[in-house]
């Protein structure tokens, strides 16, 4: 048995399982798979979806779970839901399934703030506890974060948080900064943003010591939990328990005060996860298992997760107004029209082009219907992609305020420690997910939005998450880890195919590398490129062998200059070689741009 | 008959209309079951708890946080005004006392041994809830507010900036596809909502808020005459607590585009009468749009259009094209065909033919039209 909130779960027998039932409860719409047992391996083999029911007239989720599942049940030929509107369990022969489970990101997910003592260490790893747990952080308080006590104390007022994580101190160390920030926070009597009449879950990791005067300030009005320190010595993070208090807190409070969410919660068979949770709990099991270095990116209308596991270490970050529809002239006003007008090979006008941008804020469910709207949108996309990218690897570095030593040879260096742990070169596999990067026409543009805007160095393979089954499966691998490892090779990810890039910089024109790939069917492709060049090179078979000598100054992966031999995935795409230098460098302007962009488009078929 | 649903805004000569009023926290409700309200009455009120100060009395005072509470001069619950003593050191052989003055007014809340601080907080501020619309009280949510009912009619914009405004309605502009610039507005416009035709100029804009202007609407507005006078890039959708010294609303969209005639005729027909106004829109879950409403004389004429069933596209359904490459353009739906078409863009979606108001026939993504709803 485990338990989590109020509900006790019962034990599952893996070997007895054959029908599973997930759904994934977003915003807009419920996703619902049907995964079953065939022969001796799990196969996802129907999907169904239905609106999210969450607001009136329904206000009760559980209206659209129905509804998916009976689409699936339609067109699997197999009855899941009874007269009385309840999932069909255990299974029989003719209908039914053996195990419902869900995650839910419905109502705008879990929205938190969070805080600490120092704005780069401790409300930083509270932070890091939070996005990890799948939370929305709002805003993250810190006795050093330069606002005044005041302003702190005004913008905590305005927040209507889920729940409020506290950080700060190593145990046994100073108590007095982290008792200050709650003495700010409690006072400010922040709302929560369901239901004004239930009392604001607060989570406390800070210093033990300070416990008991936590305590004392929130005993009145306050929901408070006491867990261990996430960083009870400056060296070490220990974001679990605050982690799994938050799932707790999740389900206990937020949910069940969500409409129909107490119906669900009763209906699952393991506690429902904040969707970006369950993403990045599949992501960890598959690095972990294939010594991989991974990074996943979704994508949607409002916001940008990106989920990266290097050497084990799992980071997220959710980039909140970097979004497709809702933000999408968020990401304009970000990244500024002209770096958006980089990745457009079309003569476009700007002023023109602001206008769509905003009409498409203010109706996000339209679709382009012409080519020049599909690249101009998918030239948005890069840039939301890359300035995404880059918050989360200024977000994943190492531990900020630990003390390394340091030797004579460290004199002329200025590494502090806190440097990004991501690293492109090292990176193995890209996922994508999200509308326009899973929606687009062709794979090949897919292949391409990734490329440019998370510039991968080396050998990377690239795919995608075929129709957004990570939730779903992140949690069926709490339950069923064997099942939700098959479906996750077998029919969640579609290989795009590999980039080989390598990293250096170099004159246009000049040589890069040269190559030779030796697909497992047909025959040996050699030749050259030059700086600046992108080629295709489609294939088939599943993998090919690769070498790549690159030039002087270019390196993909042994170091500058040195060759490599290795095993590349071909995937639906095949293998791009990108010889266009890293880190990318294009021209400022639209007109210098325009003729490289209509090399590259032709030369990768995106819009053929 | 081939339907399929899609989302619209209402632009309709009489509807009965109803809207909760509700409170941000729980307060008192003014209003009962059956009263009659204006719209600019208040029908609930609450106050919020005032603004806190903390004040470091342990760092004013240069004592260990643990001497505090035992120096103090004013206990928990005392009233404090500005500049008065909160707390005195002992200082040495009882000279050199240093004094802890209080910051700001308010009643002291909280004493910290812990911290050496000391948190002050001001006076209650009241929150109003008017009304909105001119109507009937239907229903009272104990503690929360008031649910309002009145036929009225409503016109529901596309994207508005600021809050709720009232006053008569006056046409600046005598046809839905005339720009509404400076020139149109006059003095006799101060308190008005002035309804113009097409885009709206940032020169409009301007005067508008200098002549104290109530709201003004309009058919477009150019995303960079927005930026100048909002002075900011507005990156997401969510709006109505811009203090911008007016409120306006587009019907349409951005860019040049002429307002809706039947939207145009219908606000047109209601000049000199007073309308409720809210800009406040919000696009993401629990989509907010924003209103122009006119409670209308109780033997007001029923309206005569064909109504045809909500989100319902039918053949026939009055619809507006959302998106380029005919985005404003108006139509009837004329052929809602079953399978996905592949589109310019290589994408293949579910279409619709549409009959434009100017003759021709075009294939447009279902996705990319809204209803105008009657």
């Amino acid at each position: 048995m485990s338990s989590a909130g109020h509900r006790t779960y019962p034990t599952i027998d893996p070997n007895s399982i054959r029908w599973i039932l997930a759904t994934d409860c977003g915003s807009t719409t419920t996703k619902a798979i049907l995964i079953e047992k065939v022969g001796d391996e799990y196969r996802q083999t129907q999907r169904g979806e239905a609106p999210t029911t969450v607001e009136e007239p329904f206000a009760d989720v559980t209206v659209g779970v129905v509804n998916a599942l009976t689409e699936i049940g339609e067109l699997a030929g197999r009855r899941f839901i009874d007269e009385h509107g309840h999932i069909i369990r255990p299974a029989t022969e003719k209908e039914g399934c053996d195990i419902y489970i869900s995650t839910s990101s419905a109502g705008g997910g879990l929205q938190m703030m969070v805080a600490g003592v120092v704005a780069k260490m401790s409300a930083e790893s509270a932070k890091r506890a939070a996005l990890g747990a799948g939370a929305i952080v709002m805003d993250t308080i810190a006795a050093n974060d330069k606002r005044k006590p005041h302003e702190q104390i005004q913008r905590i007022r305005e927040l209507r948080p889920d729940m409020v994580l506290i950080s700060g101190g190593t145990d046994g160390g100073n108590t007095q900064q982290v008792v200050q920030i709650a003495e700010r926070i409690a006072p400010a009597k922040p709302r929560p943003r369901f239901g004004g009449e239930y009392q604001l879950p607060i989570i406390y990791a800070g210093n033990k010591e300070a416990a008991p005067q936590v305590r004392e300030i929130f005993r009145n009005g306050f929901d408070l939990a006491v867990v261990d320190n996430l960083r009870p010595v400056l060296e070490r993070e220990n974001l679990g328990p605050a982690r799994d208090k938050i799932h707790d807190v999740f389900l206990e409070h937020v949910m069940a005060h969500a409409p129909g969410y107490d119906k669900l919660i009763s209906w699952a068979d393991a506690p429902i996860m904040p969707t970006p949770g369950a993403v990045g709990d599949i992501l960890q099991r598959i690095a972990a298992r294939d010594k991989l270095n991974a990074v996943c990116v979704d994508i949607g209308g409002a916001t940008t997760d990106v989920f990266s596991v290097f050497d084990g270490v799992f980071n997220r970050t959710v980039s909140a107004n970097l979004g497709m529809s809702y933000s999408i002239s968020n990401v304009c006003a970000e990244a500024t029209m002209p770096n958006v007008l980089r990745w457009v090979h079309l003569d476009m006008d700007e002023r023109e082009l602001r206008n769509r941008v905003k009409n498409k804020m203010i109706r996000p469910t339209t679709i382009p219907q012409t080519l020049e709207a599909l690249v101009f949108e998918q030239a948005v996309a890069r840039e939301a992609l890359r300035l995404a990218y880059q918050q989360h690897k200024e977000f994943a570095t190492s531990l900020k305020g630990v003390q390394t030593q340091r030797t004579v040879g460290d004199v002329f260096t200025q590494d502090a420690g806190g440097g990004s742990i991501v690293d492109n070169m090292r990176l193995d596999l890209l996922v994508a997910s999200g509308g326009v990067l899973s929606h687009a026409p062709r794979m090949e543009q897919t292949a391409s939005m990734l490329i440019d805007s998370f510039e991968p160095e080396g050998f990377t393979t690239l795919a995608k998450d075929s129709i957004f089954m990570m939730p779903h499966l992140g949690v069926l691998a709490s339950v069923h880890p064997e099942a939700a490892i098959h479906v996750f090779e077998r029919d969640c990810l579609i290989i795009l195919g590999t980039c080989i890039a390598p990293r250096g910089e170099g004159k246009f024109g000049k040589p890069c590398f040269s190559y030779r790939i030796v697909p497992t069917k047909g025959t040996a492709v050699t030749g050259a490129l030059n700086v600046g060049d992108m080629k295709l090179v489609r294939l088939e078979g599943e993998t090919a062998q690769v070498e790549i000598a690159p030039e002087r100054g270019f390196d993909v992966g042994a170091g500058p200059g040195k060759p490599v031999t290795r095993t590349a995935k071909v995937g639906t795409v095949g293998i791009v070689l990108d010889a266009r230098g890293r880190p990318l460098q294009l021209p400022a302007t639209h007109a210098e741009c325009k003729p490289l962009l209509q090399r590259w488009t032709s030369a990768l078929e995106l819009y053929a | 008959m081939a339907k399929a649903y899609t989302p619209g805004l209402k632009v309709t000569g009489r509807i009965t209309y109803r809207v909760r009023r509700s409170l941000p926290i729980h307060g008192e409700v003014l209003v009962k079951v059956g009263d009659r309200v204006e719209a600019t009455q208040v029908v609930a009120r609450t106050y919020t708890d005032g603004d806190i100060t903390p004040v470091n009395v342990a760092n004013l005072l240069s004592v260990p946080a643990g001497d505090v509470p035992g120096l103090m001069l004013k206990k928990q619950g005392d009233l404090v005004a500005a500049g008065e003593i909160l707390a005195r050191s002992k200082g040495i052989f009882g000279m050199m006392k240093k004094d802890a003055p209080s910051p700001a007014g308010g009643v002291l809340e909280s004493i910290s041994s812990t911290t050496g601080q000391v948190i002050l907080r001001g006076d209650r501020q009241p929150v109003d809830v008017k009304a909105f619309v001119t109507g009937r009280v239907v229903e009272v949510i104990a503690n929360d507010g008031a649910v309002i009912e009145a036929d009225v009619m409503l016109v529901q914009g596309i994207f508005g900036i600021g809050g709720e405004a009232f006053g008569p309605i006056h046409v600046a502009c005598k046809s839905h596809d005339e720009r509404l610039d400076a020139s149109h507005l006059t003095t006799a416009m101060k308190g008005a909502i002035v309804v113009g035709g097409a885009r709206m100029t940032v020169d409009a804009l301007r005067k508008a808020r200098d002549l104290g202007v109530a709201a003004l609407v309009s058919g477009g507005i150019d995303d960079q005459d927005l930026k100048e006078f909002l002075g900011y890039d507005l990156g997401v959708a969510i709006t109505g607590s811009e203090q911008v010294g007016l409120t306006f609303i587009i019907t349409e969209g951005f860019g040049d585009i002429a307002m809706a005639e039947r939207t145009h005729r219908l606000l047109s027909s209601h000049a000199g009468e007073r309308a409720s106004v809210n800009g406040a829109t919000q696009i993401r879950a629990g989509v907010m749009r924003p209103e122009i409403v006119v409670t209308l004389a109780a033997d007001a004429p029923a309206s005569a259009e064909r109504h045809f069933a909500e989100g319902s596209l039918e053949l026939g359904a009055p619809l507006r094209i959302i998106r380029d490459p005919y985005f404003g353009r108006l139509g009837t739906v004329k052929r809602l065909p079953h399978e996905p078409t592949v589109l310019g863009s290589g994408s293949k979606a579910r279409v619709l033919e549409v009959q434009l108001d100017s003759g021709e026939s075009v294939i447009v993504p279902r996705a990319n039209v809204e209803l105008i709803e009657g």
